[in-house]
């Protein structure tokens, strides 16, 4: 108090009548002190005042609204910062402590818990991150992208997209016609761990197990991240950046420096470019690596495939078809909105249409097998899988009864096979009800849409209505002609697309043809190498709904992808597997379980003729549970495909391997899901 | 005027018992303000406007500017810095190197390897005690430093190496960062390698023809192999990017003590495992093209033994990055240098530098190469001031610089001749048991084992050359020496065919290694000159105290004229700041120029300098000429030269040779058998 008023009579100093300012300002200073006695003396106060305040009045001061909105903004950010040091004076197990008082104590994380078991860092450790969540940064661009040199263009802050956002598409786009590098633009993938560590500051992808097995002795030179251009096909990857070769060097540098063979972690698609560098690193060059047929054998313990999308995925051809699949990671990482159609309409859409669509790699995941693995107009492996069923086993509350399955049986059958249907009757009739008229030989019109609208350029503007018409009047695509598709709808892609991936079943392995490149990163056509020590774990989530299958439409508009995603399809009835126009099966959100486990579960498992050699394959599976409450963030016991790299269970298993564990040590299979049933469905000549 | 007026009645009301009234008050004062009719309604309700609410208005006022300014500052177009800079300092620009070459048509051919330095490279926590939760894989050395400030003990702890092995203390783990990302930048803003780097990326270079060579620069060389196996992935990424590339041989770019780890590890690769990499003999022939050595200690510098002595070589790099002033010792006392003398006097790679050769290189007590060197010449030649007379006076005054005398004891000392000097060996000397109460100093440094008769000894004995200088640290340190006399060694080999040669101590003294058998390669030294650095100190000894470092400095001791070379207690000679012309030079202007013993199959070697000139202005920021020892990485004419070699040129392109200092007449000084 007393502080305060001493201030008053400094700040009049100045003036010219200060000394009768001064006076009143004593007075009403020591009417001050009585009104803190009562309060009975205001009106005195005022009268004052006003009195003062009528002498002042030619230099009388304003309270202007600026004033008011300083003064906030002062209040705010006083306390922000107030809060700040708090948080930062705040010893650093203080959020745990709040998190164990409100949840009990946690459960150790891995990684101290097996360091307390007395487990030690053994074998190497390579990882080999998947699709989009791999960085990328810019060394070369056009003066748009000016200051961003070695600035990350994917992952961190995305090159501060929002502030030049046709500047950024035109970088992250490849060339349209060879799959590489635009002229002009260098944008290079990040190297060493921080490359997927995170993908966006908090958004962790491979740092919760790169933190865990540093408690164990892992560091930098045990561990070894394989990042890669994910844009580009995987051949072209070592056309351009040598990132085979590197990968070779660097997995035969850490077996010589700690006498122990690898241990290969590869994520999502990454399963597919380390199956690719299996098979190139054996062939001789100057395609291969000319590593040797043994080379995997003397380098490889176990490659720990984590939700390996290994028959494709039905989510690509969604991506491709209308870059539409709702929550495709490509559109999502973006930010949950700004895709959607209400803000930035079409335009928007095509933009990242016409981008992903330069990038090759997207056509790795086009389903592969065909109608043998995903099914056919009547028939597919998981038909009869129930949602709800599976939603109780995993709160384990609730047993299936024989009403709710008989039950089940009344309901219409559920098409998986139909990747993609042209309206909700037709996903749901039989399939001799269905009228399709072929739409291979379509003639494709010229552009009768209003071409001066688009300055972005897909397919789709030179196929015009007859070719729309004709692609919907084939009403029902299996496995099999979602190929044929593509291929008519988007021929310039897929012809690029077409030399670097293969999407059939192998008849003979051991045609010369199958030594060519496109081949290594399918399954169905190549063979495991001569290994037989190796041992292949398939570890995935199960218990999340995954897209399957689509109801599409075609979507009227003038500047626009012309067919869209019906999502006005639904089943009211919670047992039903259809939202939003998209038919759903387990699996980890992307994945389906089939794609991720059945060469494990069949297609390997054994001697077969895609594994000569007999190497062990472990399916291990890891139920999904949601995070229990805010503070567990992503969760310990996620089965989502990203999350999964943080579920303590699947995180153990990694480390158990790592430190020397065979399969069999860990447990064998692990199953939730019906797998081998599902499996056991297929017809595919072994 | 009006503005503070205007804050004033705010801070005039009376007060109001209820804050909550305050809004409307804010609505009612300007009617109060602007005319007095209205004050009898208002009265009651008004707030009191008190010093907490000027506050708030000032921050907030300030926020709200600082946001707009920032706003202003990110719409700004980025060119608009370099536009400010063009018009102030009068016409465009100089086209940085990259550009330049670009246009001239160079393209990336040779990949290029970097090697960092002592210091600047940054190193992150994989394992620590309880006090470092929270910085797992956050860098301790670069950036931000761990948050040091909130935790220096808990830091110094990290830092530190374990006293006797000089690996890992128990129980923690920090290990050099790897990638591009270990030394571009040493701190937000300090720019290392990244000029370099982007430069190289304009004509067309990027990962996968870059590497960084980062080291865990606290070990001794070999043991970064031991512990790391670092040397093992330099030669397999060495030997990939020249698959790679073609076949093209590497250029590698060392940088300070960056220098002697490569040349460590040539030797190292050539060498038969296990202590060597295996390489076979013609592996550096197969495999590099160029060793483009940039301001390397080859002869090591005399600031490390000050270094090593008192910790107080004023500028030393490592005190410097602290931020000037934080190890000052008024403001913090004795026991911060003491612990940082403990825990630099772990790393047993600050020993790779100290001064080889003794004084067949380094002179002796009457004697040394740079003697005549005139301190003020080289100045004025910069300000462009003085004319030639001046220089002529000081030639007779330099005599006095006995720069052999690396540590001497008093000034008068410094300056006496030799046979004036009364020495009383100290070698020998008794260690008393300390008598200084040890008991509070919760460090550890050798000195409280030395007690006062060891102090008196070795302040008794007046002067050290660069021979004796290792007896004093032998003396005073033996243990740290005992150390790093396994991995270093400072001598002159008479025999370099002696077996014992083979021993790995050996391998990054140049005096006591042969040059690879790779005719083809072609050795450059780059450095700055024209910056007067550390070559000699007077030293005192300190007041006693409980804990304390014997001996310091002594900085009251400074040249009477402006041409001398002594100032607060250091004798300078020309240099870049760190390291002299001498250790720069010396070896590719004589000891290895020709086919000498040291470079028995005839390498060519090339001398370049670069004139030191300070930024202009400040919009330069670090300049683009200057010859400082970090700096110099910026510096667009040595760029250049590094761009030019990586594309395909020979040192003969370049031009051979580029002097300004007198490096080639002292070398011919230095009576050493070729």
């Amino acid at each position: 108090m007393a502080s305060i008023r001493r201030r008053k009579p400094g700040f009049s100093d100045s003036e010219e009548k200060v000394r009768k300012d001064e006076s009143l300002a004593d007075e009403i200073e020591e009417e001050d002190e009585d009104k803190n006695n009562g309060k009975d003396k205001e009106g005195r106060v005022s009268g004052q005042l006003g009195k003062w305040k009528k002498e002042k009045k030619v230099k009388a001061p304003r309270w202007s609204c600026l004033d008011n909105c300083c003064w906030f903004i002062g209040l705010v950010c006083v306390i922000w910062w107030l809060l700040l040091f708090l948080y930062n004076a705040m010893p650093s197990s203080f959020p745990q402590y709040v998190t164990e008082a409100i949840t009990g104590p946690l459960p150790d994380p891995p990684g101290v818990k097996l360091a307390k078991e007395g487990l030690r860092a053994k074998h190497p450790v390579v990882f080999v991150p998947g699709i989009v969540t791999g960085g990328l940064e810019l060394w070369e661009g056009y003066d748009c992208a000016e200051g961003l040199f070695r600035k990350r263009l994917w992952g961190g802050t995305f090159g501060e997209v929002y502030k030049r956002p046709l500047c950024w598409v035109e970088h992250m786009s490849l060339d349209n016609e060879t799959g590489l590098d635009p002229a002009g633009i260098r944008l290079r993938p990040v190297s060493g761990l921080v490359a997927a560590d995170y993908f966006m500051p908090g958004y962790f992808v491979w740092a919760v197990l790169i933190a865990n097995l540093a408690r164990i002795g892992y560091e930098e030179k045990t561990m070894y991240m394989a990042a890669y251009d994910w844009r580009l096909s995987f051949q072209n990857t070592e056309v351009r950046d040598q990132t085979l070769s590197r990968m070779k060097s660097h997995i035969e540098l850490m077996v010589a420096t700690n006498g122990e063979k690898a241990v290969i972690v590869p994520h999502s698609m990454g399963v597919l470019y380390f199956m690719h560098f299996m098979k190139w690193v054996e062939a001789p060059a100057p395609m291969g690596g000319g590593g040797g047929l043994d080379w995997c054998a003397k380098h490889i313990k176990a490659v720990m495939n984590i939700g390996g999308p290994l028959l494709g995925v039905p989510k690509a051809v969604a991506g491709l078809f209308s870059a539409e699949a709702k929550d495709v990671a490509v559109a999502r990482a973006i930010a949950p909105g700004i895709l959607s159609r209400d803000f930035f309409q079409h335009q928007m859409l095509q933009h990242v249409m016409k981008m992903t669509r330069t990038w090759d790699s997207t056509m790795s995941m086009i389903p592969k097998g065909g109608d043998t693995i995903w099914g056919s107009l009547d028939w597919a492996p998981e038909e009869g899988y129930l949602p709800s069923k599976r939603r109780y086993t995993g709160n384990g509350s609730q047993p299936i009864d024989d009403n709710e399955r008989k039950e089940s049986t009344h309901r219409p059958k559920v098409h998986y096979g139909r990747i993609i249907s042209f309206g909700r009757d037709v996903a749901e009739s039989p399939a001799s009800e269905i009228k399709r008229v072929d739409f291979r030989g379509a003639a494709k019109g010229y552009g009768d849409v209003n071409a001066s609208c688009r300055d972005v350029w897909t397919e789709y503007n030179e196929m015009g209505i007859e070719g729309v018409r004709a692609v919907e009047g084939y009403k029902v695509y299996t496995g099999d002609s979602i190929l044929d598709l593509l291929n008519f709808v988007a021929p310039k892609m897929m012809a690029r697309g077409s030399a670097h991936f293969s999407y059939g079943i192998a008849d003979n392995l051991d045609d010369p043809k199958y030594g060519h490149y496109k081949y290594w990163s399918n399954p169905l056509e190549a063979k495991l190498p001569n290994a037989p020590d190796m041992e292949i774990f398939a570890m995935y989530g199960s218990g999340i709904q995954t897209e399957r299958a689509y109801i599409y439409q075609a979507s009227p508009s003038e500047c626009y992808i012309p067919f869209q995603i019906d999502t006005s399809a639904n089943d009211e009835d919670e047992n039903s597997c259809l939202m939003d126009g998209v038919y759903s099966v387990d699996g980890d959100e992307t994945v389906p379980t089939l794609s991720a486990g059945f060469m494990c579960a069949k297609g390997w498992r054994g001697k077969t003729r895609f594994n000569p050699s007999g190497i062990r394959t472990y399916i291990r599976e890891y139920d999904h549970a949601p995070p229990a409450n805010l503070l567990e963030g992503r969760g310990t016991q996620s089965g989502a495909h990203v999350d999964i790299m943080g579920n303590f269970a699947l995180v153990e298993d990694v480390m158990r391997v790592a430190a020397g564990a065979t399969g069999d040590d860990l447990g064998g299979d692990r199953v939730y899901s019906d797998i081998f049933k599902w499996s056991e469905k297929i017809n595919l000549e072994l | 005027m009006s503005f503070l007026r205007r804050r004033r009645g705010s801070d005039d009301p009376a007060p109001d018992g209820t804050g909550k009234d305050s809004d409307d008050d804010k609505f009612e004062k300007p009617r109060w303000g602007s005319g007095g009719k209205k004050d009898k309604e208002v009265a009651p309700v008004r707030a009191r406007w008190s010093c907490m609410d000027s506050c708030c208005w000032t921050v907030g006022f300030i926020c709200s500017s600082w946001w707009m300014l920032l706003f202003i500052y990110n719409t700004m177009p980025a060119s608009f810095p370099q536009y400010v800079t063009e018009a102030i300092t009068g016409g465009p620009m100089p086209d940085p190197p990259g550009v330049k070459l670009r246009k001239e048509g160079l393209m990336a051919e040779h990949p290029v390897v970097f090697v960092p330095g002592i210091v600047t490279g940054g190193l992150e926590l994989w394992e620590g005690h309880q006090c470092a939760e929270g910085l797992f894989r956050k860098r301790l050395w670069g950036r931000t430093f761990g948050e040091l400030y909130k935790r220096p003990l808990c830091w110094v702890e990290h830092m530190s190496l374990h006293n006797e092995t000089g690996l890992d203390p128990p129980g923690i783990r920090v290990r050099p960062v790897s990638g591009l990302v270990a030394a571009d930048y040493f701190a937000p803003g300090y720019f290392v390698w990244a000029v370099l780097i982007a430069n190289l990326a304009r004509i067309g270079y990027e990962e996968k023809n870059m590497y960084m060579a980062a080291y865990d620069w606290r070990l001794s060389f070999q043991n970064t192999e031991v512990r790391d196996q670092t040397l093992s992935r330099m030669k397999s990424n060495i030997e990939l990017m020249v698959a790679t590339s073609g076949g093209k041989k590497v250029v590698v770019i060392p940088h300070s003590m960056g220098v002697l780890y490569f040349l460590h590890f040539m030797k190292w690769v050539e060498a038969p495992p296990p202590m060597g990499g295996g390489g076979g003999t013609d592996w550096c022939a197969k495999h590099i093209k160029a060793i483009m050595n940039i301001g390397g200690p080859f002869l090591g510098v005399p600031k490390s033994v000050s270094g090593l002595f008192s910790i107080e070589a004023r500028d030393i790099a490592v005190a410097r990055t602290f931020a000037p002033g934080f190890l000052d010792k008024d403001v913090f006392g004795l026991q911060t240098l003491q612990h940082m003398m403990r825990m630099t006097r772990t790393w047993d790679s600050t020993m790779s530098m100290i001064p080889k050769g003794g004084e067949t290189i380094w002179g002796g007590l009457d004697w040394a190469p740079e003697e005549g060197f005139n301190c003020s010449a080289r100045r004025t030649r910069n300000n462009n001031g003085f004319p030639g007379p001046i220089g002529k006076v000081s030639v007779d005054n330099v005599k006095g610089a006995n720069y052999g005398r690396l540590i001497s004891f008093g000034k008068d000392v410094a300056d006496q001749h030799s046979s004036k000097i009364d020495r009383i060996d100290f070698r020998d000397a008794v260690k008393g048991t300390s008598i200084a109460n040890t008991t509070n100093c919760d460090v550890w440094i050798e000195y409280h084992e030395m007690g006062v008769a060891g102090v008196k000894a070795v302040a008794d004995h007046r002067v050290f050359t660069a021979g004796s200088v290792l007896d004093l640290l032998n003396f005073v340190a033996p243990k740290l020496m005992k150390r790093g006399s396994a991995h270093f060694s400072y001598g002159i080999a008479d025999d370099l065919d002696d077996p014992k040669y083979d021993h790995y101590k050996y391998w990054s003294n140049p005096l006591e290694t042969k040059l690879p058998n790779a005719p083809d390669i072609e050795i450059y030294s780059m450095y700055g000159v024209g910056i007067p650095t550390e070559r000699a100190y007077v030293y005192k000894v300190a007041p006693m105290s409980d804990c304390y470092i014997p001996f310091q400095i002594d900085t009251s001791v400074t040249g009477e004229n402006e041409e001398s070379c002594l100032k607060d207690g250091v004798f300078s000679v020309d240099g870049d700041e760190t390291v002299p012309v001498l250790s720069a030079g010396f070896m590719c202007a004589k000891g290895w120029r020709g086919k000498t013993r040291f470079n028995p199959f005839g390498i060519h070697t090339y001398v370049r300098e670069y004139d030191h000139a300070p930024p202009a202005n400040l919009l330069e920021g670090r300049g683009t000429q200057s010859g400082a020892h970090v700096d110099i990485l910026g510096n667009f004419a040595l760029i250049e030269d590094v761009i030019r070699v990586a594309a395909g040129a020979t040192g003969d392109d370049l031009g051979g040779d580029r002097v300004y200092s007198n490096i080639f007449d002292w070398s011919e000084k230095i009576q050493l058998d070729l």
